[in-house]
């Protein structure tokens, strides 16, 4: 490689000349992230026509105005993007080197925030389903049961390789493999987040207009 | 699914009954009898065909070398040959198939000797093994062997990530043999539209078979399309701009781009067709609310993208074929890639011309049947592009021209036939008869499967050091021609007479002949297919006559023939420097060809990984468990899979490294090949002197 790579700078945190072993590897494995982002959005976005061409496939059975509850949806999204900023502040920290301990401190907030949010999640499913509307109810439930909890299953996703990710910390300390990990992770939050905006607009504030 | 449900069906819903021969044995009627024989066969076969491969492996001590040199390896051209052998055994169970509903139309008369459910599952099995297990595969391999080397890389961006497509690409494929043995497969299509796939109308478990065999393809091609995107933009050898790349890279590369875009839409299909399937939702169901149309949309979003991810690979071995065995550089490089792009782009507004008759209105279907003719104009400069190559070059008939040209005058009829078909009045006369079929046959056919036939030919020294046998080659090719020729022609006609596809029977006496003449032509591709296993083992026999290790036996053009056959693991002894298109052609027109480099570095590579195995094992349980519904062993090869992946992210030391010393005894072994080996004209190039030194003419500038 004889491409100058102190000077490559991708999308997102760059981890910089205080880490040239690190930001070199990253160089492919950062685009390569993207790129899988990428594909993860198209299938977000068929899952989101798919909701939209269900929306009033109700077949006689209650609707969004029956089912959501904004409050808890209020919630949800305030925690999402506090974890959001939380791990921010966790990959800050990673790029200025102020320690293992500080890192794995901002992860755990985060981790427990996401956490949180699933619970309120979960909750608003449970009492939909109580309300009727589960997902054999009819077309318009099939369709968000698809793709809202496609979201939460990535959050969980998230939250098993955070918790990966820190047990590599404890194992290896910081090597450039456990950096690249971080700094994908950053990339899947922070792309989950902007999808939950998608969907706290088009499911629930249109939903409930 | 409860508990109780566990410990009472602990093999879900697996039984004596899912065997083949069982409905025979228990209603011996003469249908019963031949249906049951002939599936008792073919499952014969596969369990046969496994343990005799397990034999010879265990007579051979084989185990050792297959696991720790071939199934674990992360070496581009290992799996890339390994791609390639699951698509031709996936071609041979296909094509079987398509010679049975040849035989099956040609006594259709009246009804056939197949019940309409084994017809039924015959076509189903045959279009998704074509498409996904032998076509998908096929492109991957050749691009995962030639791709890198053409980019002047070591290996592709993620190695191991490489593995595990390839693990779950045979998964897919292991799982559908299985369907051969346990059970039946779907009888709803290769694009098994509900709600005729729904439960209520297919209970059984040949939907759900079709269902998990896309899905582990489909998830390995996702990341295939991701691997090769990334190493086409990031490990291109220094100099080697976009602009240089051989062709083939080029197709590869919008591949791999409409494999990124177009696999998420069926991975949606599938998954909420399972849904339904397993959870009562309701997304493509009659009742509460569900569409199907929904179904087919998504389906043909991915669909029509795949049909350009199977042919413009393809396309890219024409332009290397015909540009090497016409010694000129390709004519309009810069209109083929362009045509190349535009085709990617157009790929995705032309997914409705699958339905035109479903019920939307005249305004739309106009708008895609004027997207679909669209893409006639740069598949057209493309034809011109790869006949103007030939023009005063100096042409050589080996088998992968015959193929090349075959190609060039059959695809061209299948491409006017598309542009009927694209006129969605025309559509409307001709929809869902055997027109169709022959119209996606003679494009798929010659376009797809020609290509990846030429593509066989023409690397196969590359891979193995020896060239394949030309008698057999050219005979075989011929074959697949006429064969090809033969068995679908009929079918346009038949179609204007108005039989439709799928037809397990029919009462018309005139379509007879035809039918005949098709089977035939059915019969001839069958010896096409055998020639191509006699050509094979007459190759292996005669290999010492036939060997090329210096590496160039048609004087080519691309990096790939500068190094030895077979390359060493890391292919460059050094990375090259590009400085023009046709790279290695110029090397060796200004002398600079086999040179010492001034120094030896290290080389770091990928050490071997059982990730991509273990996973597609798993993948494969999984799938089975889900199909049978045996949910202890889904929950379990579940768990499986997420501790394989945690504990993978602690693996480190995943590199090895060649040494700088190793690398200039490989590279200096070449170089003394090089001198004591006779440089061969064209002239000689398949006789037994070709050891793969091309002769060079007199330097010309190349621009």
């Amino acid at each position: 490689m004889s491409r100058n790579y102190q000077n490559f700078q991708y999308p997102g945190l760059n981890l910089g000349s205080a880490h040239p072993e690190a930001h070199k590897a990253a160089e492919s494995m950062m685009f390569g992230f993207w790129v899988f982002l990428m594909s993860d959005a198209i299938l977000f976005g068929m899952v989101f026509a798919t909701y939209v061409t269900q929306l009033h496939a109700t077949a006689g059975g209650p609707g969004p105005q029956d089912l959501y509850d904004i409050k808890s949806v209020f919630i949800e999204t305030m925690l999402l993007l506090a974890s959001s900023f939380t791990f921010g502040m966790a990959s800050l920290s990673m790029k200025y080197e102020h320690g293992k301990a500080q890192l794995i401190g901002w992860l755990t907030i985060t981790l427990l925030l996401g956490l949180a949010f699933l619970g309120f999640e979960v909750h608003d499913f449970l009492s939909m389903i109580d309300k009727g509307g589960a997902p054999e109810r009819s077309g318009f439930a099939s369709a968000f049961f698809d793709l809202v909890p496609l979201h939460g299953l990535h959050v969980t996703a998230g939250c098993i390789w955070l918790l990966g990710l820190v047990g590599q910390m404890l194992r290896y300390g910081l090597d450039t493999r456990t950096k690249l990990g971080v700094m994908r992770l950053a990339l899947f939050w922070h792309f989950l987040d902007i999808v939950w905006i998608a969907i706290f607009s088009v499911v629930y504030l249109a939903g409930l207009a | 699914m409860s508990a109780i449900d566990i410990i009472e069906h602990p093999l879900g819903r697996l039984s004596l009954e899912s065997l083949p021969f069982y409905k025979m044995s228990q209603d011996p009627t003469l249908q019963n009898l031949i249906n049951g024989s002939i599936a008792g066969t073919a499952a014969l076969i596969a369990v046969g065909g496994a343990v005799i491969v397990a034999g010879l492996i265990t007579y051979f001590h084989g185990w050792r070398t297959l696991w720790s040199d071939w199934l674990t390896s992360t070496d581009h051209k290992k799996i890339g040959i390994m791609y390639v052998v699951i698509a031709f055994v996936m071609m041979a169970r296909a094509l079987i198939e398509a010679m049975l509903m040849r035989a099956q139309q040609a006594w259709g008369l009246g009804g056939g000797f197949l019940s309409p459910d084994h017809f039924a599952e015959l076509f189903s099995t045959h279009g998704t093994i074509m498409i996904f297990f032998m076509a998908m595969p096929f492109l991957t391999g050749l691009i995962n062997y030639v791709m890198p080397m053409q980019i002047g890389a070591r290996d592709v961006s993620f190695p191991t990530l490489n593995s595990v497509s390839l693990g779950l690409t045979a998964a897919g494929a292991a799982l559908i043999m299985v369907s051969l043995v346990l059970g039946s497969f779907s009888t709803g299509g290769w694009f098994g539209y509900p709600p005729y796939t729904e439960m209520a109308y297919s209970p059984g478990v040949g939907v759900d078979y079709w269902i998990w065999a896309l899905s582990l393809s489909s998830l390995g091609s996702t990341f295939t399309g991701i691997n090769f995107a990334v190493t086409i933009y990031k490990e291109r050898a220094p100099g080697m701009k976009l602009m240089r790349m051989p062709l083939f890279t080029w197709t590869a590369l919008c591949a791999a781009i409409l494999m990124i875009f177009a696999m998420p839409p069926l991975t949606v299909a599938t998954a909420q067709l399972a849904l339904d399937r397993y959870l009562g939702f309701h997304y493509f169901t009659n009742a509460l609310g569900g569409d199907p149309m929904h179904f087919v949309n998504l389906f043909w979003m991915f669909g029509h993208p795949e049909v350009y991810i199977i042919i413009l690979p393809a396309w890219g071995v024409y332009s290397e074929v015909i540009s090497t065995y016409s010694g000129k550089a390709l004519f309009g490089y810069r209109s083929l890639v362009w045509a190349t792009m535009a085709i990617s782009v157009l790929s995705f507004t032309v997914w409705l011309h699958h339905f035109f008759t479903m019920g939307q209105n005249a305004n739309i279907n106009a708008v895609f049947g004027i997207a679909s003719m669209l893409i006639g104009i740069p598949t057209g400069v493309k034809i011109y592009d790869w006949i103007w190559t030939m023009v005063r070059g100096r042409v050589r008939m080996t088998t992968p021209m015959v193929y090349s040209i075959g190609f060039i005058l059959l695809f061209v009829l299948g491409g006017m036939t598309g542009i009927l078909l694209a006129n969605p009045s025309i559509d409307y006369q001709v929809h869902n008869t055997v027109f169709l079929v022959a119209h996606f046959h003679n494009v798929a056919v010659p376009g797809v499967l020609f290509g990846m036939l030429a593509g066989y030919h023409f690397w196969f020294p590359k891979a193995f050091g020896f060239r394949l046998n030309e008698r057999w080659g050219i005979f075989s090719a011929l074959c697949w021609i006429i064969g090809f020729m033969l068995a679908f022609f009929p079918l346009y006609v038949l179609g204007i007479m108005g039989l439709p596809r799928r037809s397990a029977g029919y009462q018309q006496a005139a379509y007879v002949p035809l039918e005949m003449v098709a089977f035939a032509g059915a019969l001839v591709i069958g010896v096409a297919l055998l020639a191509l296993v006699i050509q094979l083992l007459v190759s292996i026999r005669d290999r010492e006559q036939n060997r090329s290790p210096v590496g160039d036996p048609w004087d080519g053009r691309s990096l790939e023939w500068s190094t030895a056959s077979p390359p060493p693991e890391h292919n460059f002894p050094v990375i090259p420097e590009v400085t023009n298109l046709d790279a290695f052609t110029v090397a060796k027109e200004c002398g600079e060809a086999y040179q010492e480099p001034d120094e030896y570095v290290d080389i770091t590579m990928p050490r071997n990984s059982i990730l991509g195995p273990v996973l597609g094992i798993f993948g494969f349980v999984l799938a089975f468990a889900l199909v049978w519904r045996i949910w202890w062993l889904v929950i379990l090869a579940t768990l499986a899979t997420f501790v394989t992946i945690i504990v993978r992210g602690f693996a480190r030391d995943l590199t090895e490294t060649v040494s700088a010393d190793d690398a200039r005894r490989e590279h200096q072994r070449l170089l003394e090949r090089v001198r004591i080996s006779p440089a061969i004209s064209r002239d000689d190039e398949r006789a037994p002197v070709n050891v793969g030194l091309a002769k060079q003419g007199p330097a010309k500038v190349v621009s």
